[in-house]
């Protein structure tokens, strides 16, 4: 039943998703080509991996605003390391942003276990500290794409099979992560954490400590994402991404994940995020101002909380012997 | 009308200023109150007295508008009235001191004694200088030294109590409903409030006073009224009755119910509790428990029963004490370790503790369980759907299919899958918290007769339960508890109401 209640609402979000770009198609016909389709993928992947992060961490009741300042300072780190070292592999880059990012998720998860302060005060708190650690490092300076070497900038675009290396890693975290929630017992307990952290408490589960790995993922998630945004963007500096969480939230709000915990998808998160990402890079071609792409990611917000307060409010209890045998 | 011509016999001659009149009220699967009447009379002191669950809380909560009867008739002097809203109790002078106060901390004194009312002045903006004046006439009035500027957190709990009795008097109140006001009063302030409940009476209010303690309703009552499982059993005057008369009346019941025969020959020592202590909620606890055993614990709702189940469970943590499992000490320091002890603790509060209804049945059987059917972390879905259909089958638990949400079951298949999920787990202990409380008469019977078999089966099950017939039907041995401590341990033919309820409220 609740399964396909999330079906249900992610399909509902697919046929949105196709509707927008049925309209947009009838304005500008070159935007639903393949190509060009893959490119709002690619310029979408970012928010995809940051959304799956934040999505695990709604799921057990709390939320992540820290992951774009997690991305920036990762980011102007592995930049920095670069700059110092160019001749480190790329694959040792990546075990570093994603090892940065997981334990500057690590500690928001830490302050949230054991110090029982609110995940939104923390991570507002933790926001603010890395984006203050990213101007003490750089001194307020940039990196800028010629300090950067040649292999650092080169793994984002790299294609393969026709699709750069960057959609193939947000491909890699949906599936990797569609698995972890669904298959592995981590998983289970973030559901169960969100959806009654009480009967979980019973059931020898620890709330804590399962968002303790929640907040773990997003961060290195984050972290990932932190290289993968600078290489590509090829500069980093302490402002980039500025107010980017904002976006990971509403990518998991319309995605149909539940504020409140315990209900949401890997799946809804990606749709969620693709449906930003359409409105986001369809707008401009057909000429819509900017400040009207914000109202329409506003209200799409808001249409989406309000369709999914209405499916969880008429389900209802099954009382009759009739109904539940037809449930 | 006819009910009043039949109990009105021996009541004083002038009309009682607030009467129900067979009042029902009815909620999903339990009928909480069946047609009962209570009189209350100007300057004078009636005793509400019943065992857990007899309905006085719901009668309070009737009285002051917080829920509608389903049938009957609320009078007021008389006349019949309606109290849709709290304010409309309000407004016909009727208010309640709550058990637990329900005051604002971080508001002065004077504003808690007028919020809702507050004196206005020009322009509709509230007077604070008549506030104040009116505040420090009323507390003064009832004998309190307390300065109505001060914020209400400052204040010691008996002060808070004395802030609540202002606040009723603020609204010029007819009837004064208090639901155990001296339960966390000292000896002294008690008295205190003896007192005052006095000044009330001769100020001509009429007053509810309910009350588990046998000494206080002979102090202080002048009337009473008996309520057993809802319904209307008996009232009069106080002097004209004893404890035990009160106490049989409380628990005298016709043998409607009926438990299935055990004839268990219990088995080896499987737990042993020595010495739990805990700083606040209980203290000294210690017991033994054998394979195919049902001790009941017994007691009044907050004498440290389910505090007690918490600690043994590893929720809360106890100051000292042991825990031996199978001649073994264990050191439960959360409920994974309780649960790897083989301890499971079926909670009281379904819906806040028991399923996680937004997951399918499945999910919510196999959750403690995880660590059997799943290999280095992930899940193998195949032995959990095996795990949920053998023991939802086990309990006769009926769904379309063991996908659907929790949440979409009635309370009973809620409950079944609560007791499947723990089940699975292959305990050695298994806790029921209060396990039939909501539930209607015949899922009752199946939870009796599953517990029956789980015993019979070597299983030592521990059941709290504040129902005197099913822990009496029920239990081979039973400990009552009151104020944090073992009062007695009770079996054989020591087990009658009487003595539960003389040892539970301490008579």
């Amino acid at each position: 039943m609740l399964q396909r209640l999330i079906t249900s609402r992610e399909a509902l979000l697919l046929g949105a998703i196709a509707v927008l770009l049925a309209l947009i198609s009838t304005r500008f016909p070159g935007f639903v080509t393949p190509s060009n389709l893959a490119d709002v993928f690619n310029d979408t992947s970012p928010l995809i991996l940051l959304a799956i992060g934040q999505m695990i961490v709604i799921l057990t009741k709390c939320i992540d605003l820290s992951v774009a300042a997690n991305l920036a300072l990762t980011g102007m780190v592995v930049s920095m390391l670069n700059l110092a070292f160019p001749g480190l592999p790329v694959a040792l880059i990546l075990v570093v942003a994603i090892t940065l990012g997981a334990l500057m998720g690590m500690f928001n998860g830490i302050l949230v276990w054991k110090l029982d302060i609110p995940p939104i005060v923390v991570t507002l708190g933790t926001m603010t500290i890395f984006r203050g650690i990213i101007f003490l490092i750089s001194d307020g300076k940039w990196v800028n794409s010629h300090e950067m070497s040649p292999a650092f900038k080169a793994f984002p675009r790299f294609e393969l099979l026709g699709l750069p290396m960057l959609s193939w890693t947000a491909i890699l975290a949906v599936i990797v992560f569609t698995i972890v929630m669904s298959r592995t017992t981590l998983g289970r307990a973030a559901y169960a954490v969100g959806g009654n952290p009480h009967a979980a408490t019973y059931t020898g589960i620890e709330v804590g400590r399962t968002q303790f790995w929640a907040f773990t993922i997003s961060g290195a998630l984050a972290g990932l994402t932190g290289y993968l945004w600078v290489s590509r963007y090829a500069v980093a500096y302490v402002d980039i991404a500025g107010g980017f969480e904002l976006d990971v939230v509403a990518a998991c709000v319309i995605g149909g994940i539940s504020i409140a915990g315990g209900i949401g998808s890997v799946g809804g998160a990606l749709l969620g995020a693709l449906f930003l990402g359409v409105i986001k890079n369809a707008l401009p071609v057909i000429n819509v101002s900017p400040f009207w792409q914000l109202a329409i990611s506003g209200g799409a917000i808001i249409i989406a909380v309000a369709v999914n307060a209405r499916a969880s409010r008429t389900k209802g209890r099954i009382i009759l012997k009739s109904a539940e045998h037809a449930a | 009308m006819l009910m009043q011509a039949e109990t009105q016999t021996d009541a004083p001659t002038d009309v009682p200023v607030l009467a129900l009149d067979g009042i029902t009220k009815t909620f999903p699967g339990v009928k909480a109150l069946d047609g009962v009447s209570l009189r209350l009379y100007p300057g004078q002191v009636t005793a509400l007295i019943g065992e857990n669950g007899a309905g006085k809380s719901t009668v309070v909560k009737t009285l002051t508008g917080i829920y509608q009867p389903d049938g009957g008739e609320i009078l007021v002097d008389g006349a019949p009235k309606r109290f849709p809203t709290a304010q409309d109790a309000a407004d016909a002078g009727i208010t309640a001191i709550h058990q637990e106060t329900v005051l604002f901390d971080e508001l002065s004194v004077a504003e808690n004694i007028f919020l809702g009312h507050e004196p206005r002045g020009r322009f509709g903006l509230i007077d604070w200088a008549a506030m104040e004046a009116k505040a420090t006439e009323i507390l003064r009035g009832i004998g309190a030294e307390i300065d109505p500027a001060h914020k209400l957190r400052d204040l010691g709990i008996a002060n808070k109590h004395l802030v609540a009795i202002a606040r009723a008097l603020s609204i010029d109140a007819r009837v004064v409903i208090m639901d155990e006001p001296t339960a966390a009063l000292s000896h002294k302030e008690i008295q205190e409030l003896y007192e005052l409940v006095e000044t009330l009476k001769s100020q001509g209010k009429a007053i509810l006073f309910i009350s588990h303690k046998f000494d206080e309703i002979f102090r202080i009552a002048d009337r009473f009224t008996v309520f057993r499982d809802g319904q209307f059993i008996a009232d009069g005057k106080i002097a004209d009755v004893t404890e035990s008369d009160l106490v049989k009346m409380m628990v005298g019941r016709d043998v409607s119910q009926i438990f299935p025969t055990r004839n268990n020959i219990p088995g080896d020592e499987v737990l042993r509790v020595e010495g739990m202590n805990h700083p606040t909620e209980f203290a000294d606890v210690g017991f033994r428990l054998q394979r195919g055993e049902i001790l009941g614990f017994y007691g009044l709702v907050g004498a440290g029963r389910s505090e007690f189940m918490q600690a043994l469970f590893g929720i809360t943590k106890p100051s000292a004490g042991r825990v031996t499992i199978d001649g073994v000490e264990e050191a439960i320091r959360s409920p994974a370790d309780a649960v790897d002890a083989g301890i499971v603790y079926v909670p009281e509060d379904r819906g806040k503790q028991g399923a996680i209804t937004a997951l399918p049945i499945f999910q919510n059987v196999t959750l403690p369980s995880l660590g059997r059917t799943s290999h280095k972390g992930f899940l193998r879905l195949a032995e959990e759907f095996r795990l949920a259909r053998e023991y939802t089958q086990r309990l006769d638990l009926r769904a379309a299919s063991l996908d659907t949400a929790v949440g979409n079951l009635s309370g009973g298949n809620q409950q079944k899958v609560v007791i499947a999920k723990w089940l699975a787990t292959q305990p050695k202990v298994i806790i029921l918290d209060e396990p039939t409380k909501g539930i209607d008469i015949g899922s009752k019977a199946a939870v009796h007769e599953f517990m029956a078999e789980l015993a019979a089966e070597g299983l030592a099950v521990i059941m709290v339960s504040s129902e005197i017939p099913e822990v009496l039907g029920m239990s081979d041995r039973v400990i009552v508890m009151r104020e944090g401590r073992m009062v007695a341990e009770l079996a054989g033919d020591e087990l009658t109401p009487e003595t539960l309820v003389r040892h539970a409220a301490g008579i």
